[in-house]
C-alpha cells in the first residue's frame, strides 16, 4: 500500500509522462504535416525570378490594380451607393424575409473578420515594421475592386435549385461564366482546381490557423498545455454544429461575433485616444516605414510584402471565398451585391486591421533602440524584438493589455469566438467546393465534415510556423485560379455595371426608402 | 352595406380566437369587410450562418405556405362561413409598422388586435404589438381581451 507521499510522487510521474507523450504527439503531427505541406508552401511563396518578392503577392497586387483601373475606381465612386444598398434603401419590401444585402455582408464578414485582423496584423507589423500598415491599407482599398468583381459574378452565375436553395461562388462562375465567354473546357478545369484549393484553404486558413491561434490565446491565460487537447475540444464543438446539426451554437456565435467586432474596434479607439499624443508619431512611423523600411531588415519590400500578404489573408479579396457567401442574396441585379461586397475589405482591413496595427505601434510593445530610434531587429526570429518576446495574437494581446489590463481576457474570448465563427464559415465554403467536385449527397458531405474536424486537432497541435505557412499558401492558391477566371469574366461585370449605372441614373432602378 | 374596411392584426393563435370572432361580429353589424393581416416577424439586419443564407429562400417559401395553410386559410374560411367578406395578407417584417402601413394602404377605419402576449416578459421590456399600435395607429384601435 502506498502512503500519501508516494502516491503524490507516483501521480506526478504519471502526469509528466502523459505530458511528455502528449508533446511528442504534437511533434509527430508537426513533422508529418510539415513534411507533406512543405513543397506546396515553397511553390506558392517562391520569389519572382531575380527578386525576393513572392510572385503570388505580385499576382494579387496586379489584379487589384487592374480591377481598380478597369472599373474606374468603382470602390470610391460607388461607396455611397453601397451604403444605401446595405441600409435597404433599394430593397423591394415584397422581398422581405429573403436574404438582405446586410445579411449577406454580415455573414461574409464573420468569415473574414477574425484572427487575420488580430494575429495576422501583429505578424505583419512585427516582421515588416509599422510601414506594413500603409501597404495593408492600400491593399485593402484596392482589394475592394477585386471583391466587387468576384461577388457580382458569384450572384450572376449562381445555381438556384427547385427547393429554393442557392449555391454560388467561383466554382460556378468559372464553369458557367467561362462557357458563356467561349472557354467551356478551360472553365471546367479551373473550377475543379479552384475547388481543390478551396478545400485546402478551408482546412488551412479557415481551420488549422484558427484552431492554432485559439489554442495560443488559451495557453496565454491558463498556462501551457498540449495543443491537441484544445483541438479535441474545438473539434467536438465543430462536430456538434456541422455534423450534429446543433444550430443553436452557430446562431449564438453569429450574434455575438458582430458585437465582439464592435467592442474590439471601440476598445482599440479608446487605447488610441489614451495615447492621443502618440497618434502623429505613429502615422509618421507608418509612412516612413512604408517608403524607407524605417530600420527594419526587410526594408521597403519587406514592409510591402507583409502588408499585402496580411491584407489578402485577412480580407480575402481575390480569393473567391466571400463570393460563396454573397451569392445567397435576394436581388434581381447581381451588381448590387458587388457594390455591397466592396465594403467588406474596407471594414475588415482599412478599419479593423488598421486599428490593430495602430494599437501595436502606439503602445510601444515593439522595442525601439533608444540610441538609433530604429526598431530592434531579432535576426534569429526574423522579426522586431517585442516586450515579453511574443508574436501573433499574444503581441496584440500585450499591446491592448499595456493600456487596459483586463482586456486580454476579453480578447481571448473574442479570439475564440472569431476563430469559431471563421471555422463555421469556412467549413461551409470547403463543403461547397467538396460537393462541387464529388456531387451533392449525405455521404460526400459527411466525409468532408469529418475531415474538417480532424484538421481542427491537427491545427491546434502544430507550431505556428508550419500552420501559418500552409494556411497562407492554400488561401493564395485559391486566388491564383480565381483571378485567372476574373480576367476572362470582367467584361461581363463591366456590362452589368454600365447597364445598372444608366438605369440608376434614369430612375428605372427604384429607390424604396 | 358600408364600404368600410376593418383591419385585423391576426396572430393566428388557435387557442385565442377572440379577436377574429369579435372582428367578424363587428363587421357583420356594420356591413364592413375585413382585411386579415398576419405578419411573420423578420429583420433584414439579423445575422445568419452561411447555411441559413443558402436555405433562406426555400424556408421563406415553406414559412409562407405554412402560414397560409394553418393561419390564413382557416380564418378566411371562418369569415366566409359567417358571411363576411374578407381578404388575407401575409407579410414579413416588423409587426406594428406593417399593420399601420396596410391600414393606410387599405384606407381602413378600425384596427382590431388581440391582447395575447402583452403580459410576456419580452413584451414588458420591448413593448407589445397592442401597445405599439395604440401609440402609432392612424385609426381607432380596438384591443380585444
Amino acid at each position: 500500500m502506498f502512503d500519501r507521499k508516494t502516491l503524490a510522487l507516483a501521480s506526478g510521474f504519471a502526469l509528466s509522462g502523459a505530458a511528455a507523450q502528449a508533446q511528442s504527439i504534437d511533434e509527430t503531427i508537426n513533422n508529418v504535416v510539415g513534411a507533406v505541406t512543405g513543397p506546396f508552401v515553397s511553390f506558392i511563396f517562391s520569389p519572382f525570378p531575380g527578386t525576393s518578392f513572392p510572385w503570388i503577392v505580385l499576382w494579387l497586387v496586379i489584379a487589384a490594380t487592374i480591377f481598380t483601373l478597369y472599373f474606374a475606381f468603382v470602390q470610391f465612386r460607388a461607396f455611397p451607393h453601397s451604403i444605401a444598398l446595405v441600409s435597404g434603401k433599394y430593397s423591394d419590401p415584397d422581398d422581405a424575409g429573403e436574404v438582405s444585402h446586410f445579411q449577406a455582408l454580415a455573414t461574409a464578414l464573420s468569415g473574414t473578420v477574425g484572427l487575420g485582423n488580430i494575429a495576422g496584423v501583429a505578424v505583419a507589423v512585427s516582421i515588416g515594421g509599422p510601414g506594413a500598415t500603409f501597404w495593408m491599407i492600400l491593399a485593402g482599398l484596392m482589394g475592394m475592386a477585386s471583391k466587387f468583381t468576384e461577388c457580382t459574378l458569384g450572384v450572376k452565375f449562381r445555381n438556384e435549385y427547385d427547393d429554393g436553395s442557392v449555391s454560388g461562388g467561383p466554382m460556378y462562375y468559372l464553369n458557367k461564366g467561362m462557357e458563356q465567354r467561349g472557354f467551356a473546357g478551360l472553365g471546367k478545369v479551373l473550377a475543379i482546381i479552384f475547388s481543390i484549393f478551396c478545400v485546402f484553404g478551408a482546412l488551412g486558413g479557415g481551420n488549422m490557423f484558427q484552431a492554432n491561434q485559439a489554442h495560443a490565446q488559451i495557453t496565454n491565460i491558463v498556462g501551457d498545455y498540449p495543443g491537441w487537447i484544445t483541438g479535441v475540444v474545438f473539434a467536438a464543438i465543430v462536430f456538434a454544429v456541422i455534423i450534429g446539426g446543433l444550430k443553436s451554437i452557430a446562431q449564438v456565435t453569429e450574434k455575438i461575433v458582430p458585437f465582439m467586432g464592435v467592442l474590439y474596434v471601440g476598445t482599440a479607439l479608446i487605447v488610441i485616444l489614451m495615447n492621443a499624443d502618440q497618434i502623429g508619431w505613429a502615422f509618421g512611423q507608418i509612412f516612413d516605414g512604408a517608403f524607407t523600411g524605417a530600420g527594419v531588415a526587410g526594408g521597403l519590400v519587406g514592409a510591402l510584402i507583409q502588408g499585402f500578404k496580411r491584407a489578402a489573408f485577412s480580407n480575402e479579396a481575390g480569393v473567391g471565398s466571400a463570393a460563396i457567401a454573397h451569392s445567397a442574396v435576394k436581388t434581381k441585379e447581381p451588381i448590387t451585391e458587388g457594390f455591397v461586397s466592396l465594403l467588406e475589405p474596407f471594414i475588415d482591413t482599412v478599419v479593423i486591421c488598421t486599428m490593430t496595427a495602430l494599437v501595436i505601434i502606439i503602445t510601444g510593445v515593439m522595442q525601439i533602440d533608444p540610441e538609433t530610434g530604429n526598431y530592434i531587429w531579432n535576426a534569429d526570429l526574423g522579426r522586431v524584438e517585442t516586450v515579453g518576446d511574443v508574436s501573433g495574437v499574444a503581441l496584440t494581446s500585450a499591446a491592448f493589455g499595456s493600456a487596459i489590463s483586463w482586456f486580454p481576457y476579453m480578447l481571448a474570448i473574442a479570439v475564440i469566438l472569431f476563430a469559431f465563427s471563421t471555422m463555421i464559415s469556412w467549413s461551409y465554403y470547403g463543403l461547397k467546393a467538396w460537393t462541387y467536385m464529388f456531387g451533392e449527397g449525405k455521404a460526400q458531405e459527411l466525409s468532408f465534415k469529418v475531415l474538417f474536424c480532424v484538421f481542427v486537432i491537427i491545427g491546434a497541435a502544430m507550431n505556428l510556423g508550419p500552420v501559418i505557412d500552409f494556411s497562407d499558401a492554400s488561401i493564395f492558391a485559391m486566388a491564383l485560379i480565381n483571378i485567372i477566371g476574373l480576367y476572362f469574366l470582367m467584361p461581363i461585370v463591366k456590362d452589368e455595371l454600365t447597364s445598372y449605372s444608366s438605369r440608376l441614373k434614369s430612375g428605372e432602378i427604384k429607390r424604396y426608402a | 352595406m358600408s364600404s368600410e374596411t376593418f383591419v385585423v392584426a391576426y396572430e393566428g393563435d388557435p387557442e385565442d380566437p377572440g379577436v377574429l370572432d369579435y372582428a367578424i361580429a363587428r363587421a357583420k353589424a356594420e356591413g364592413a369587410r375585413l382585411l386579415l393581416v398576419h405578419i411573420l416577424e423578420w429583420s433584414p439586419y439579423s445575422f445568419l450562418t452561411p447555411q441559413e443564407l443558402e436555405e433562406r429562400h426555400g424556408r421563406r417559401k415553406q414559412e409562407l405556405a405554412r402560414a397560409n395553410e394553418t393561419v390564413m386559410a382557416p380564418a378566411l374560411a371562418k369569415c366566409e362561413a359567417e358571411g363576411v367578406t374578407a381578404d388575407g395578407l401575409i407579410r414579413y417584417g416588423q409587426v406594428v409598422e406593417l399593420i399601420v402601413e396596410e391600414t393606410k394602404k387599405a384606407g381602413a377605419s378600425v384596427i382590431f388586435v388581440g391582447r395575447s402576449g402583452a403580459n410576456a416578459m419580452a413584451a414588458r421590456v420591448f413593448g407589445s404589438v397592442p401597445l405599439g399600435l395604440a401609440q402609432i395607429a392612424p385609426v381607432p384601435t380596438v384591443i380585444v381581451p
